[in-house]
Formats: C-alpha cells, sequence, structure tokens
C-alpha cells in the first residue's frame, strides 16, 4: 500500500469511528431524538451529544494519536519494537504525580491530579533528555528506563502502603486502570500546549529516527545533528506521553500496537511510520472507548483494561505475521 | 594537505591504552590499509580519526580541521563512514538506505545517487527490495553504497570486504580503489592480508595499539613485521595476479 493510501484509509476510519462515537453510548437515541439534539440546543439529546459524547470521544482520539505517535518515535528512536510511551519511566513518572495528589486530597480542586501527573512525567522527560543527549547507545537509555520505572513503580506502591483511607485507595486505582469518561473540554484544552509542543518535538526528531537505522555510529557521522535529534524525540515522546496520562490515566498497548499495524505500509521507514501511528492510535483508542461503553458490565469498563484486553492478543497476532520479516 | 590526521593519538578504555601514540596522515588519492590481529586497535584508529572516540592524548585532523571543532554536517562533508557494525533497524528499501549517504540533497538527487551506486555495487535489481529480506552480503553491498552515494573526499571503511562472497569482495575493493583515482583518501581495515596488498597503495600495521611499520605492502607486511605483529612464519611471491602471501601459524 501506497503511504498516501495508508494514511487516507486510517483517516477515514478515524472520521467514521468518531460519527460512532457520538451515536453509541449507554442512553441510546431514537432518530427523533438525534434530529432533536441538532435542532434543539436546549434538549437532552444535545446535551448527551455534544456535552458528554463530543468531548469523551475527541479525549478517546487525542490520547490514541498521542500515545501511537510517541509509541513510534519511542520505537525508532530504541530502534527496538518492543518499545512503548510506557518503556522509558515516563507514564510511571505521570503514574507517581496522580497517586501523590490524589492522596493528598486534591480531587476537588480542578486540573490539580492532572497538572500533578504532568509535571511528574515532564520531570522524568527532562532527567530521559539530559540522559540521551549525554549517552548514544540505545541500550544504556532503555537500562535507564527499567530503573525509572521500577523506582517510580517502588514509590506509587509508598503511596499506596501510607495510605489511611480506601476511598483515596479505590480513587488512585480507579485512576490508574484509565478512562477517557466525563472529560470535558477544559480538560482537553489544559493539555493541547504539551500535545502541539511534543508532536512539534517529534516531527522535527523524523529525520534523526530514519538515520538511526543505519546504528548509532553511522547516524552521529551522517552530518545530522544527531544529539539535538535525539534529545528532541525524548522530550517529544514525554510530552506526548505525560499529557495523555494527565488526561487519560495509564493505557497500555495503544502505543506498543499502533505502530506495528502500519509499519509494512509505511515501508518500514520510521520517519513515514509517524502520521500513520498516529492516526491507527486514534483509531485503536477510540474503538476501544466504545467498546468500554457497550460492553455491558454493572461497572463501566475502564479503558486500560479494555485495551489490554483486546490489545494484548491483537498485538501477539501482529508479532506472529511480523515474526517472519523481522527475522530477514 | 592530508585529508587526515593523526598526531600522537592516545585513546584510553578505563586505565587500559587501547591506541598508543599513533601518528598517521593519509592523502587524497590515496588507499591506505589498517591490518593487525584481533584487538590491535584498528576499530578504535579509526573511530578516534573520526572524532567518535575521544583522545586523552593528541590531536585528530580533517583536512587539516582538528575534529572535535567540526559541526555535524562539516564532519559528513569531510568523511564518510562505513561501521563494522551492520545491524540495520528496520526493513527499509535498499534505495532508501544508500539514500541516506546524501543527508544534504534533495530528495531527488540522493535518490538518483543512491540508484546509481546501487548499480555499482552489482544490486541495481534489488533496489526496491527491504534490507531484512536480504542476505548479509546483499545487505553489506547495500551499505557499502550508502558510503559511496556521500561523494566524500573521504571514506573510511571498517571491513569493508567482511561477510562478502570471493567476487563481492574484489568489487567493493576495487571501488574504493576508483574512488581513490576520483581524488577521495581511502582509509579501510582488512584482515586478508594478500587483498591487502592487492588493493592498498600503504598499509598500516598495527600491533598492540601501536604502530609497528607504515609503507608499501609488501615491505610493511615483511616476514619480521609478520613474526613480530601476527605470530606468522611468512613470505611474499611474486605473480603475475599480484603477490601472494604464504604463511603458517609460529610454533611456540
Amino acid at each position: 500500500m501506497r503511504p498516501w493510501a495508508l494514511n487516507l484509509l486510517l483517516s477515514l476510519a478515524v472520521v467514521a469511528l468518531a460519527a460512532a462515537g457520538l451515536l453509541l453510548g449507554e442512553t441510546p437515541l431514537s432518530h427523533a431524538q438525534l434530529a432533536q439534539a441538532f435542532a434543539d440546543p436546549a434538549s437532552g439529546a444535545h446535551e448527551v451529544l455534544f456535552a458528554i459524547r463530543l468531548p469523551r470521544t475527541a479525549a478517546a482520539l487525542v490520547v490514541g494519536a498521542a500515545l501511537g505517535l510517541a509509541g513510534a518515535v519511542m520505537q525508532g528512536l530504541l530502534r527496538n519494537p518492543l518499545a512503548d510511551p510506557g518503556v522509558l519511566g515516563v507514564s510511571g513518572g505521570a503514574g507517581l504525580g496522580a497517586a501523590l495528589a490524589i492522596s493528598l486530597g486534591l480531587v476537588g480542586s480542578a486540573g490539580a491530579i492532572e497538572g500533578a501527573a504532568l509535571a511528574a512525567a515532564l520531570a522524568v522527560g527532562a532527567l530521559l533528555t539530559w540522559l540521551a543527549a549525554r549517552f548514544r547507545e540505545p541500550e544504556t537509555l532503555i537500562l535507564f528506563g527499567v530503573a525509572f520505572s521500577a523506582f517510580l513503580g517502588a514509590l506509587t506502591s509508598l503511596v499506596f502502603n501510607f495510605s489511611a483511607s480506601p476511598v483515596t485507595l479505590a480513587e488512585v486505582f480507579a485512576w490508574l486502570l484509565g478512562s477517557v469518561a466525563n472529560r470535558d473540554w477544559a480538560d482537553i484544552g489544559r493539555e493541547l500546549p504539551a500535545l502541539i509542543i511534543g508532536g512539534g518535538l517529534c516531527a522535527y526528531a523524523a529525520r534523526g529516527l530514519v538515520m538511526l537505522t543505519l546504528g548509532e555510529e553511522a547516524a552521529a557521522l551522517s552530518g545530522l545533528p544527531m544529539t539535538r535529534l535525539r534529545a528532541a524525540a525524548v522530550a517529544g515522546a514525554s510530552l506526548l506521553t505525560g499529557a495523555s496520562v494527565a488526561m487519560a490515566g495509564i493505557v497500555g498497548f495503544v502505543g506498543l500496537a499502533a505502530p506495528h499495524l502500519v509499519r509494512a505500509g509505511a515501508g518500514g521507514d520510521p520517519g513515514r511510520i509517524l502520521v500513520p501511528s498516529a492516526l491507527a492510535g486514534a483509531v485503536l483508542l477510540a474503538a476501544a472507548d466504545i467498546a468500554a461503553r457497550l460492553i455491558p458490565t454493572d461497572q463501566e469498563l475502564k479503558l486500560g483494561v479494555v485495551t489490554a484486553l483486546f490489545g494484548a492478543p491483537l498485538f501477539a497476532l501482529i508479532a506472529w505475521r511480523a515474526a517472519r520479516s523481522w527475522r530477514g | 594537505m592530508s585529508a587526515l590526521a593523526l598526531v600522537g593519538a592516545t585513546v584510553r578504555r578505563g586505565a587500559r591504552a587501547v591506541l598508543t601514540r599513533v601518528s598517521l596522515a593519509v592523502e587524497p588519492g590515496q588507499v591506505v590499509g589498517v591490518v593487525g590481529p584481533n584487538g590491535a586497535g584498528k576499530t578504535t584508529l579509526l573511530r578516534a580519526a573520526l572524532g567518535l572516540a575521544h583522545l586523552s592524548e593528541g590531536r585528530a585532523e580533517l583536512a587539516g580541521r582538528e575534529v572535535s571543532g567540526l559541526s555535524d554536517p562539516e564532519r559528513a562533508r569531510l568523511a564518510a563512514y562505513l561501521p563494522q557494525e551492520r545491524h540495520l533497524g528496520w526493513n527499509m528499501t535498499a534505495w532508501r538506505i544508500a539514500s541516506l549517504g546524501a543527508f544534504d540533497k534533495p530528495p531527488a538527487l540522493a535518490r538518483e545517487r543512491a540508484l546509481a551506486a546501487l548499480a555499482r555495487v552489482g544490486l541495481a535489481d534489488l533496489a526496491d527490495r527491504g534490507v531484512l529480506e536480504m542476505s548479509g552480503g546483499e545487505r553489506a553491498r547495500v551499505l557499502l553504497a550508502r558510503l559511496l552515494v556521500a561523494e566524500a573526499p573521504l571514506l573510511v571503511a571498517d571491513e569493508p570486504a567482511a561477510g562478502l562472497d570471493p567476487d563481492a569482495q574484489l568489487l567493493a575493493l576495487d571501488l574504493l580503489r576508483e574512488e581513490a583515482a576520483r581524488g577521495a583518501a581511502v582509509v579501510l581495515t582488512l584482515h586478508d592480508l594478500a587483498l591487502a596488498a592487492r588493493t592498498c597503495d600503504r598499509v598500516v600495521v598495527l600491533a598492540h595499539g601501536s604502530v609497528a611499520a607504515d609503507g608499501p605492502p609488501v615491505e610493511a607486511l615483511s616476514s619480521a613485521i609478520l613474526a613480530q605483529a601476527f605470530d606468522l612464519d611468512g613470505s611474499w611471491h611474486e605473480t603475475a595476479a599480484g603477490p601472494v602471501l604464504v604463511s603458517r601459524r609460529q610454533r611456540s
């Protein structure tokens, strides 16, 4: 498939899922109610469609795109098909920030948890960016990432450990499982600057990711400012991951699986894969959110649970099919 | 002016010196082979000359300019490098990989040069094939094509013959000689001493991180040096196809 055809196909899927995200939900709407929703801004149907479902669907698309893009950048940077936005500990940092904010009783203040999550993710991202500029080998960065993830996970467990109230525990847990339910435009708007800057940095880093296909040493002498491009890739992916965790909690597998879904279509090129990965991420997460709404359960399924539940087998299937081409 | 110069270069890894006060100058149009047993410091010498390994003493210069003071694009315009490591991350097509040698050229020109270089290495038919679907030798030739695409005044190739069949080895080294004929300086490491004697204008023998000999191949690879640096009993015999080395392991 040509890259433009792949992007067109994925864009159509995004539009279709956006429409489905508006029309499908726990409250079924009749044709008459739908017509009313568009005609009468004061109607209940209008409220459901434009104040609840539209921002929720938008949040799912935005978070999915950010995770898909961050995953593609991480895989290109680390030359590793197993890398995902969480591999370097940025999600772990965001999770810790949110857990701290919740246990400090900041649940009531608007944006406090999201702000704490983003700030913690950015702190980890800044540290990683500095390390990426100092050390050239991807293995080094992965080892630091594993150390960060473990340490931040331990700190989050410590928050659980010292948390006196079971209510707080339940809240932290619910947040960590991931969701885009009840998101409004303000929630999306708050993360928009981080998403735009992160996306811009990733676009800037794209040519460096392509050069890294040759290996670190060849790339270092390729003529591109690799130190700067690598730092931009880490900073960009961290911003995207931090902002999406702040908006929707921890949602696994989208960032890992989205690049694999489109890799063959992008000709294996780690630069050309960025846009289709973002689109595929949006498609995956919007579909997962619709599934979370429609699967009849007493408690609504959390998004992170759905993506892992469906994402892991899907990922195994992709890995099975891709294994042949990796071996070469 | 020398295309590449090392002056008293010492490289340490921890407390151990991997390269000790090595001095070497390579002129445009010259093909210089760096030979030596495993662990002699051949790759480190190339990396030091290109600014990839930190010098604890001495200087490395490209075209008369200290390499550490060059910007990334300046350095790439002065030297192109084929590392020993041939692992490719993703299954991009051969021509895309080859075109990465021309980082500062418009895409159409980079593609044109990549296709021409792939034809030179004998892979014109495989330009659109994914590199991870190729054999190791074909992949090595794609990377050689990327080196040629740069059209740099200095080509540095670490083991350009490794993993190639005998015909492709001769082809690869002939292509590097062609580059020298157009005026480029060429530095390469080789394990096959007869191939080095056939290809190089000059051979530098490294042993334990120091230069043991430097000169025309058959002189630099004298019986004394073969014994000292390689632990070989060897001698050269002139044939119509060039000098041939007959050698056996020294009895200890």
